[in-house]
């Protein structure tokens, strides 16, 4: 394997890596910062890829999908929140689970009600719809290249809103104590509305960045909903930079793991032994890491509470 | 003593009655039918198409099987065997059907055929591609209104032999995903570049495409059925590789999936055992008559599904209504003497049928949208490559 493909799986590993961090930054703002494990993050990325294919079929237009998401995957956080969470705030992990396992099976269910169960199209919007040559001879697409910019500018802004706004503020007081914080007249309720409103919007515009390039259809959040969990426990949960980091880590191991493996197992095997360890051993590489990180660091790479 | 004998014997006989189980049926003059089909979760789609065909022939034949009152039960696997081997046990214990066709998925076939088989109760597969049935497991209460999971890459495999070198093979890290690699190779006899099996459910592949360029093949078949493989050919597209290395596939475009890929599915060859632009009359009255119902194409599993109760029609009528005359219904349906869309074909001694198969390929119509052509028959008369493992013989 050449050194130039190395580089170019690193890159991708990279990419595949911000794709997750922008699926996982919602998820762990609203466990971290609520305290609370919302199972249905995933559903909430897979209605932001329906929302972005029906946008898209209305409008024509990728840049005005994204300015309908912002409301419409905010709204739904709001709704889910104020009719399912709610009333389970005070009550154990496993009551949230189960909820929000609940509100999975409705949306994947729900989403085949409305919009049928065919796959949705979603066409790669044209500005970004071209190749650049980072490297010679293989063209990259430029599209990811934007999940790259925007996964960026994602924790950008989330940085920004937490350490330096009056939210943000309020935000981290209302997650290392509740009680004071409600002592000092400040409203959690509706900062806790807040909050889910924000991880499902980010939630949301994950579906709209995934939308072009994988199958829009029921379903399509559960194993996404998996890498995230992944991602935020390696990361430390409630911790963005955590979550960052971790994802970048996660995408590179997992992106050059799985393309050399099977060929590292062709020299030490036989081809027909090695065609099927090779990719089986890559699958569970990541879960390998997880274990690892969590034997040294159990608390995740960058524990939570601490920023 | 001769009393106390006769009342044993009759005890006997009552006891025994639910365990054969035929004789209280054998005036039975209403046809039960079940279709247990993968219809919900992401992967419901395939069991949905199949099952709208199977819907759109009980019409045509004016609801009734073999010109029987007809009872028609719907059953969901959920594309799971644990829960298909729960619904089968319900259309045979409660709503004691005769015939059941449907199934998507091999793994799930693989958990219920059994039950069917024990029972006598007659099973039509309307996709799923377990070749053990065609093999060393072949049935007579078995049949297929589809095909071996290898049969359709073999003709893929046969349609590129000559025609292109140095191929790249890509399949999912699955029973079905290694026996269309090996269906492939039974018949390209050409250089391989390299065999990439990936995780089932991947959805990126932008790293597999980066190897693959690298590797420079001359061409690509792969094997991605449902989101996978709409995933695979929107990256393919946008990595840029169609103006490189093109890719042949099995079981990724079809009608199916055609809204979904848009244009990016235009100029991809691939092979299926039905082609769609066949005018005979049979197709082009199903075509009509399945866009004039449910608003849409029909896709290949539709034929698959049409098919399988237009065989169950035969068997009945075969055995003249008889429904517990086992034998006449099979060796009707064993004529497959009906009017396919696929047109006609014959049952091997291994109840798969020897059908055409066929190499399409997508183009944009005269408003630029994807539509599928035949480009031209790549098997006449195809035998799968199981049956002489098979000791059914009639």
């Amino acid at each position: 394997m050449s050194t130039l493909l190395v580089l170019e799986q690193t890159l991708n590993g990279i990419q595949f890596g911000v794709f997750l961090f922008l699926i996982s930054a919602g998820l762990t703002l609203v466990l971290g910062i609520m305290n609370v494990v919302n199972l249905a993050h995933g559903a909430l990325f897979m209605m932001g890829a329906y929302f972005a294919s029906t946008f898209v079929a209305w409008t024509g237009s990728f840049f005005i999908a994204f300015l309908l998401i912002i409301p419409s995957s905010v709204i739904l956080g709001i709704i889910i929140e104020m009719l399912t969470l709610r009333p389970l705030y005070l009550r154990d992990h496993m009551d949230q689970v189960l909820a929000t396992f609940g509100l999975i099976l409705f949306f994947n269910e729900g989403v085949k009600l409305v919009w049928g169960v065919d796959p949705q199209p979603m066409p790669t919007p044209e500005l970004f719809a071209g190749n650049v040559e980072i490297f010679p001879d293989a063209p990259y697409p430029v599209f990811r290249l934007f999940i790259i910019g925007v996964g960026l500018l994602v924790a950008a802004v989330i940085y920004f809103l937490i350490a330096r706004t009056k939210v943000g503020m309020l935000i981290r007081a209302g997650a290392s104590n509740t009680q004071m914080i409600r002592a000092m007249g400040v409203n959690i309720r509706f900062l806790n509305t807040f909050v889910f409103g924000l991880g499902a919007f980010f939630a949301g515009l994950a579906g709209l960045m995934a939308a072009p390039i994988i199958s829009v259809e029921s379903g399509m959040g559960d194993e996404m909903l998996i890498l995230a969990f992944v991602v935020i426990v390696i990361g430390g949960i409630g911790s963005v930079r955590g979550a960052l980091v971790a994802s970048v880590i996660i995408g590179v191991f997992e992106v050059v793991g799985r393309s050399m493996l099977p060929i590292a197992m062709q020299k030490i095997f036989p081809l027909e032994i090695a065609q099927t360890v090779g990719p089986a051993l890559a699958s569970m590489l990541i879960y390998i890491l997880m274990a690892g990180v969590l034997f040294f660091k159990p608390q995740g790479l960058f524990p939570a509470r601490t920023g | 003593m001769k009393i106390k004998l006769l009342a044993f014997a009759a005890l006997g006989a009552l006891m025994l009655q639910p365990l054969t189980g035929t004789p209280s049926v054998a005036q039975d003059k209403e046809v039960r039918i079940g279709f247990l089909g993968g219809l919900s979760g992401g992967r419901g789609i395939f069991g949905k198409v199949q099952k709208e065909g199977f819907e759109l022939a009980l019409d045509h034949l004016g609801g009734k099987i073999g010109g029987l009152p007809t009872k028609y039960v719907v059953a969901d696997t959920q594309n799971k065997p644990d829960v298909g081997r729960q619904q089968m046990d319900k259309l045979i214990k409660q709503d004691k059907v005769h015939f059941v066709a449907g199934i998507t998925w091999s793994n799930v076939l693989a958990a219920v055929y059994k039950q069917a088989l024990d029972n006598k109760v007659f099973l039509i597969s309307t996709n799923a591609g377990w070749s053990q049935l065609s093999g060393k497991r072949c049935n007579p209460y078995f049949f297929r209104a589809s095909w071996n999971n290898d049969d359709t890459p073999e003709a893929m495999g046969q349609a590129l032999q000559g025609q292109v070198d140095n191929v790249w093979l890509l399949a999912p890290n699955y029973q079905a995903g290694k026996d269309m690699v090996s269906g492939f190779t039974r018949y390209y006899k050409g250089k391989i570049a390299g065999t990439t099996f990936f995780k089932l459910g991947q959805s990126d592949f932008q790293a597999e495409l980066s190897q693959i360029r690298a590797a420079k093949p001359g061409s690509i078949f792969t094997f991605a059925p449902g989101g996978m493989g709409i995933a695979l050919i929107k990256q393919y597209k946008a990595a840029g590789l169609d103006k490189t290395i093109p890719i042949n596939t099995a079981f990724v475009v079809d009608y199916l999936t055609l809204a979904a890929f848009g244009k990016s599915a235009i100029g991809n060859f691939h092979a299926s055992f039905w082609d769609p632009t066949s005018i005979n009359p049979a197709n082009v009255r199903f075509i009509e008559d399945y866009k004039k119902k449910y608003g849409k194409h029909p896709t290949m599993y539709s034929v698959q599904g049409y098919d399988a109760a237009l065989l169950m029609d035969l068997g009945v009528r075969a055995a003249k209504g008889n429904l517990s005359d086992h034998d006449a219904i099979r060796a009707g349906m064993r004529t497959a003497n009906i009017n396919s869309p696929r047109g006609g074909f014959q049952f091997n001694n291994n109840h798969n049928p020897i059908q055409n198969y066929y190499l399409r390929e997508v183009v944009a119509d005269k408003d630029g949208n994807p539509t599928i052509v035949t480009r031209k028959t790549v098997f006449r008369g195809h035998k799968d490559a199981y049956h002489t493992q098979c000791s059914m013989n009639w």
